[in-house]
């Protein structure tokens, strides 16, 4: 089995990982119904320069079952939070240029608020949970982002709290 | 057996992104410290899966389980 490539289609098409560009458009139509008056979308593009640093272009790994599983997860904890959302996610792996998408969120509820506040929520936890990695290609060489160095990391070692949930 | 997988760094240090190993009655904790050992590795910062689901280190690994290797992400 292939754990990194991302062709498989998974079980549900509205927590997807992708080696091919994605389609914001694609990703907003799974969310759209009579029910919504407000659908917010974010997207998630590579940035050239960090901390001045410039980068080339990115590298995104991820292990592909486990990180549908856990968008699917984080879709289920929106739903408890805001019980009228709908959620699409899809995550773009392999190489990626300078302004590609690396990831479109869709959220579609009857009201903008709780469309702009459950987007949010699934963005950060995508940092929190989802086992996907990016790869730095910098003019100078190359690291893995969230490696050893970071701050961004499980002090115990284990997931805590609600990321168990 | 159990399947172990490595992801990102992991999987640079490893050498490898799978190794099958022999099943022997042991915790998600102690198989990380087997590895620290074996490979030199600083493993803290490290959640594992076991079976596609985040686990803790005293969970009990069985035969067949799928263990990977999950370290701090950076998706998004």
């Amino acid at each position: 089995m292939d754990y990194e490539r991302g062709e498989k289609r998974s079980m549900s098409t509205f927590f997807t990982i992708t080696d091919q560009p994605i389609s914001l458009e694609e990703v907003v139509r799974k969310v759209i119904r009579p029910e919504a008056g407000a659908v917010t979308t974010f997207i998630g593009t590579v940035r050239e320069f960090t901390n001045g640093k410039r980068t080339l272009f990115l590298q995104y790994e991820a292990y592909v079952p486990m990180a549908e599983k856990m968008l699917a997860q984080i879709g289920e904890e929106i739903s408890k939070r805001w019980p009228e959302a709908k959620v699409a996610i899809t995550h773009r792996i392999g190489k990626l240029a300078i302004s590609d998408v690396a990831v479109v969120i869709a959220v579609s509820t009857p009201h903008r608020k709780d469309a702009y506040e459950a987007n949010q929520y699934a963005i950060e936890r995508i940092k929190q949970i989802v086992p996907i990695w990016k790869k730095e290609h910098w003019e100078d060489g190359t690291e893995w982002v969230g490696n050893q160095l970071e701050t961004k990391a499980y002090p115990t070692g284990k997931p805590e709290g609600e990321d168990l949930i | 057996m159990i399947t172990l997988l490595f992801f990102a760094y992991l999987k640079d240090a490893i050498g490898t992104e799978r190794l099958d190993v022999a099943h022997a009655p042991m915790t998600v904790g102690q198989l990380k410290r087997q590895l620290e050992a074996d490979y030199n590795l600083d493993l803290r910062h490290v959640m594992v899966a076991v079976n596609e689901e985040y686990a803790l280190e005293e969970r009990t690994l069985q035969q067949g389980d799928i263990v990977a290797f999950i370290p701090p992400v950076s998706g998004g």
